[in-house]
This record gives C-alpha cells, sequence and structure tokens, in this order.
C-alpha cells in the first residue's frame, strides 16, 4: 500500500467521525496554547520587573536615617535621646560626598514631607514634597520631562522654585501646561520650572505625584535643620555597589561618631541596595513563572489524556475493522500505517492550530503583563502533544494488529 | 472426480479453545481435500466446529495441530506477511455479517483488497466495478452499506470476495442472515461461479443451501461423520432434486 493511498484511508477515517476528530483536535489545541501563552505571560512578566530593575538603577544604594522603629525621620523636632552619636544631616551628607571615597560618585541628600499642593483652582491632599539637590534628577530615575531642573545656585539661594511629576501636574492644571505656573504648598508659593518624565508604577508609591524643590527652601519652610531623611549614593557602577557600601559605612560611623562594636540600640542609619527588592521581586515572577508551567503542563496533561482517550475508543471501536482489513489482506504494516497517519495528522493540527491560538493570544495584554513567547515552549508544547497523541493512537492499534484475523473480529 | 488436481489438503487437523482442563476441542482430527472447480458444502449442528474449520482454512486462524496445503504450501508455516499474501491472493472469504466496512462506499469496499494487493487506482476501480456488475449491484455502487439491504450488502461482500479472483471462494452461512429472496440471490451467484469454474466452499446449516453444491460433507463434534456427492464435477446445480 502505497504512502498515498495511506494518506486517503487515514484522511477517510478523521473525516468520517467529524465529532470525535474536532474533540481530539480541541484538546490538543487548548493543551498546546495553554502551555505556550501560560510560559509567556509568565516570561513576559519577569521581563517586564528586569526592565523595571534597569530603570531604577542598579547603582544606588539609599541611606537611610534611624535604624529601627519608632524613628520619625524628617521633622527637624525630634531630639536624639541618644546623645553620643549624631543625627544624618545636610552637613554630613556634603562631608561624605566631599570624602573622595574611591567608589561613590554623588551624593544626593533629601528631605521629605507630605502637605497640601494647590493651583489657583485645586487642590491636592497628601502630596510627597521632596527637598533634594539638582543632582537628584540624574542620580535617580526621576528625570525631567520638560522644563528644567533647579540649580545649584536654586539651592544655595533657597529659591522658590519646583520641579513637579506629571499626575500632580496635569490634576492642578488639567487645561494647560504647569510650566511656569505657581502652585501653592502649604502657603508658600512656588513656580514650576520643570514637570517629570512620566515613570512607570514600581508598586511602592505614586512615582509620579510629587514636588521636588530644592533642599534648603524644603528645610527652611517645612522641615527645619535637623536630620534629612535619606541620602542616594551613587556608585561609580554598578559592579562598585558593595565597595561603595563599605566605603559609605567606614565614613559615616567616623562622622556620626558611632561604633558599631561598642553601641547600645539602634544604629543612627541603615544602607539598602536599590536592586535588593527588585531582585527579590524578580525571583518571585520566576516563581511565578515556574507555577504557570506547571499550571499549563497539567492542562496539557488533561489535554493528552482527552487525546488518549479518544484515540483507546477509536482503535476499540475499530478492532473488528483491522479484523477485516487483515481477512481481506492487510499486513500489519499497513493497517499500523494507516492509524499512525491519522493519529499524527489529528493531533498534529490541532497542535497547530494551538500555537497559532497561543500566538493570536500574545499579542494581547493579559492582566497587565504584555506576554513574550519562550522560543522553546512551541516545540516542547506540540512535541509532547503529538508524541501523546500519536502513541495512544498507535500502540493499541499494534495489539489488534497483531491479532489473528478471526480474534479482532471476534472483538465486539 | 477424476484426476482434478487439490487446491487445498487438511491433514489431521485439530484445533482447541483454551488451555488445559477448561480447553475445548473444536476440531479432534479432520482429513479433508478440496479439488480444483468443485461446490463443496459442509453441513451441520451448531457447536459442531464447522466455523472453527472454516476460520481455519480462510487463515483467520492457526490450527493447534495438524497440516493446511493451500495450493500445495503449508499455511501453517509462513509469517505474518506471507500469511496477510495468501488472505489476499488465494482466498475469498464471504462472512455470515457481511463486515463491510460502514464509512465506506460499496465501490471501496469492492477495492479495499485490491488495495492491500497492490493494484493501481484505475485498474482497481476497473476491477471492482467489474465485480459489482456481476453480482447484479452496477447501479449502487456509490452507496454506503447502511443504504443497502441485507441482500444488497452480501452481493457487495461476494463482489469483494470475487475481485482479486482468488484461487478458492469460502462463504461462511452466507445465507444465514438474509431473506428466502436474498438467499436465492446470493445462491444463483455461488451457482453460476461454481459454473464458471471457481472453487467454493460453503459452510451451512441449511439443507437447501447444501442441495446447491457438488460434494456435501457432515461435521459433528469435530469429526467429519459424512461425504456425499450430489453430482460430478462440473455439472450444473440444476440438474439436482431440492430436498
Amino acid at each position: 500500500m502505497s504512502l498515498l493511498e495511506t494518506l486517503r484511508s487515514a484522511f477517510r477515517g478523521i473525516t468520517t467521525n467529524k465529532l470525535r476528530s474536532v474533540l481530539t483536535l480541541l484538546g490538543v489545541m487548548i493543551g498546546v496554547a495553554a502551555v505556550i501563552l501560560l510560559l509567556a505571560v509568565g516570561n513576559g512578566s519577569a521581563q517586564q520587573i528586569n526592565a523595571l530593575i534597569t530603570q531604577l538603577g542598579t547603582n544606588t544604594l539609599t541611606v537611610r536615617a534611624g535604624g529601627g522603629f519608632g524613628f520619625s525621620g524628617g521633622s527637624g523636632g525630634s531630639a536624639a535621646s541618644d546623645t553620643s552619636t549624631k543625627k544624618l544631616t545636610l552637613d554630613v551628607a556634603d562631608r561624605l560626598s566631599h570624602a573622595g571615597l574611591g567608589h561613590v560618585k554623588a551624593v544626593v541628600p533629601q528631605v521629605d514631607t507630605s502637605l497640601t499642593v494647590s493651583s489657583t483652582s485645586v487642590s491636592e491632599n497628601d502630596v510627597s514634597l521632596i527637598g533634594t539637590t539638582p543632582n537628584y534628577f540624574t542620580v535617580t530615575t526621576a528625570k525631567v520631562g520638560s522644563g528644567s531642573a533647579f540649580t545649584t545656585a536654586d539651592v544655595t539661594s533657597a529659591a522658590k522654585v519646583a520641579v513637579i511629576g506629571s499626575t500632580i501636574a496635569t490634576k492642578l492644571f488639567p487645561t494647560g501646561s504647569a510650566l511656569g505656573q505657581t502652585i501653592s504648598v502649604d502657603g508658600s508659593t512656588f513656580t514650576v520650572v520643570g514637570i517629570l518624565a512620566s515613570q512607570s508604577d514600581n508598586g511602592l508609591s505614586d512615582a509620579n505625584s510629587v514636588v521636588v524643590a530644592p533642599i534648603s527652601r524644603v528645610q527652611r519652610s517645612y522641615t527645619g535643620f535637623g536630620a534629612i531623611s535619606t541620602m542616594t549614593v551613587e556608585a561609580t557602577s554598578s559592579a562598585d555597589v558593595p565597595a561603595a557600601q563599605g566605603e559609605v559605612e567606614v565614613m559615616l560611623d567616623q562622622l556620626l561618631a558611632y561604633d558599631p562594636t561598642t553601641a547600645t540600640g539602634n544604629a543612627p542609619y541603615t544602607i539598602t541596595d536599590q536592586s535588593q527588592l527588585l531582585q527579590t521581586a524578580a525571583a518571585s515572577a520566576q516563581s511565578f513563572t515556574v507555577l504557570l508551567g506547571a499550571v499549563a503542563a497539567i492542562s496539557l496533561l488533561v489535554g493528552g489524556i482527552g487525546v488518549t482517550n479518544v484515540m483507546l475508543v477509536t482503535v476499540t471501536e475499530r478492532t473488528r475493522e483491522i479484523g477485516i482489513r487483515k481477512a481481506l489482506g492487510a499486513t500489519r504494516a499497513a493497517i499500523l500505517g494507516q492509524f499512525l497517519v491519522e493519529a499524527a495528522t489529528l493531533t498534529l493540527l490541532g497542535g497547530v492550530l494551538g500555537v497559532i491560538a497561543a500566538l493570536i493570544g500574545a499579542g494581547f495584554t493579559i492582566n497587565g503583563t504584555k506576554p513574550v513567547v519562550l522560543g522553546y515552549s512551541v516545540p516542547l508544547a506540540l512535541g509532547v502533544s503529538v508524541a501523546i497523541g500519536v502513541f495512544f493512537g498507535v500502540y493499541p492499534a499494534a495489539r489488534a494488529a497483531a491479532m489473528r484475523p478471526i480474534q479482532a473480529l471476534r472483538s465486539i | 472426480m477424476t484426476g482434478a488436481a487439490p487446491v487445498l489438503e487438511l491433514r489431521g487437523i485439530h484445533h482447541s479453545y483454551g488451555t488445559g482442563e477448561a480447553a475445548v476441542h473444536a476440531l479432534r482430527g479432520i482429513d479433508l481435500t478440496v479439488v480444483r472447480g468443485d461446490y463443496l458444502a459442509i453441513m451441520g449442528p451448531s457447536g459442531s466446529g464447522k466455523s472453527t474449520l472454516m476460520n481455519l482454512l480462510g487463515c483467520l486462524d492457526i490450527a493447534t495441530q495438524g497440516q493446511y496445503l493451500l495450493g500445495g504450501v503449508d499455511v501453517s508455516e509462513l509469517d505474518d506477511r506471507a500469511l496477510a499474501r495468501v488472505r489476499n491472493r488465494q482466498i475469498g472469504f464471504v462472512f455470515q455479517s457481511f463486515n463491510l466496512i460502514a464509512r465506506m462506499t460499496a465501490l471501496a469496499n469492492v477495492e479495499l483488497p485490491l488495495l492491500y494487493g497492490g493494484v493501481r487506482s484505475s485498474r482497481r476501480r476497473e476491477l471492482a466495478l467489474e465485480a459489482l456488475d456481476m453480482v447484479g449491484l452496477a447501479d449502487r455502487v456509490t452507496h454506503r452499506p447502511q443504504a443497502l439491504s441485507g441482500g444488497q450488502q452480501q452481493r457487495v461482500a461476494i463482489a469483494r470476495a470475487l475481485v482479486t479472483s482468488p484461487t478458492i471462494v469460502l462463504a461462511d452461512e452466507p445465507t444465514g442472515n438474509l431473506d428466502s429472496q436474498s438467499t436465492d440471490d446470493v445462491l444463483g451467484i455461488l451457482d453460476s461461479l461454481s459454473q464458471a469454474g471457481r472453487t467454493i466452499v460453503v459452510i451451512t446449516h441449511e439443507d437447501a443451501v447444501g442441495a446447491h453444491a457438488a460434494r456435501v460433507v457432515s461435521i459433528r463434534d469435530g469429526l467429519l461423520v459424512g461425504d456425499r456427492r450430489n453430482r460430478p464435477l462440473g455439472a450444473p446445480a440444476e440438474t439436482v432434486a431440492v430436498a
């Protein structure tokens, strides 16, 4: 029996029982599509987090005032109970940046508070106000989108200028540009000199709803000249971050007269690596992908069991047909060939449809994640489903084909 | 029956199902020779072993003991591939329950043995149409089995058995599932095949069917108990009075 005849015979088998064929096709299709798509979603979210890490910068350290609980950083009124150690102040930050540390490129001091900000028509409560220096805009992820940053001269003169986040800009000035307008921060009037470029949400706070002003002005008007809340330290490169951390620790201990070996109570500062948090997030995204992969594998397995079931029923049903064919002179090979082609065609067709469905599905954003199809998932899903279909289509047929014709004819 | 060549020879055939104490001995030593062009009926009550004998003759099963020579070749020695070839070329089998493949047209069913015999498509069609014409179903070739009456289905099955011009046509209770009109049609076809010189072996428990045969062999409890010749080889069936 020629290959063409085998193909023709197999296609006749497929088209005769349409419902069964469609169900098999559907089982394979859903299994394959689920594997590819779920892995793509997992991969997509992992990539999203990686992009976020890159965006936040992997070469910065954050030095926060206070080491433990209950420290009300920012407000200058808080009195230190421990007189032996000093507080993290603007002066400390200046000295740190001028200490000539080998792996430190820049030190950006920062004070934070939360105040009501308003334009002539709109008022917003609890807007995060950040007092800092101009290099804030180069070191951190906050970049000036339009207008310009305030200058060192502005810091020196404690100018009433501000760079505001894109969200707050649209809220306060819904009709026109906020640039050059004045805003009122807790009663004081500031001129808007720049608007920050829109930042993606990092899940911690709304980075687009901030007002950034010279640190001197913020300290004078709101927080006082006491402790600052954080310093962002930029290392010379991301590889130098650990070295920079060591240098900063030694220098700060010295500047703050803090000796970790003898001191009791909390350290006056804590240092966190910016990327640490996001590495944790990346790890959780990885386990998310694994979880999705497991769910997908289960759906492929269930689809495979469905296909197996259909194939087994098909062969049992057709054992008599196999008997007839053998009685008419079919060899074992001819019968196996027919069932092999039938099973392979069905599962391959279902698999290809599944791949197409998955690729179409990957074009949409699913639950805020843009799926990115993993290259290996396509041949993997396709291969597994076809292997299952072919094995369970051919194995029972092989058993039936090995029977004497009379045994096959007597079944059912 | 002088000097006619034997088409099939059975020597000391035993066949049993199962093993040990549960074994059922269906055939207990059958010796039978059928010559070319004969029309043999094997008759016996149910349980006599006649169907088992037919399955062995059709190479659908292998005897547990004894020799079966088909055209001088010992069939029990053959492997799966060679057996498939014997079933395809030498034997045309007509079943009681027709055994047509339901999802294929009459024509495709008749073409099937030719397909396995490696005959190319156009020749296959030609031969199958010829065979269907011979059984009077030239106008039913595109019908599927369920669209045909029992008698028509059995005629398709006969066409399928004939299409490869086999050495021997075996029919296992070919009229068992048919009404009397269809029975007459089918027996008429077998008669004309016999006239044309085909070797035919029919299994039946109906005397009316046995009366068409030139030679009648009786089987009971796995043994041949009678061998009667109704008429000489090649004589037309009409000369025999139906019992």
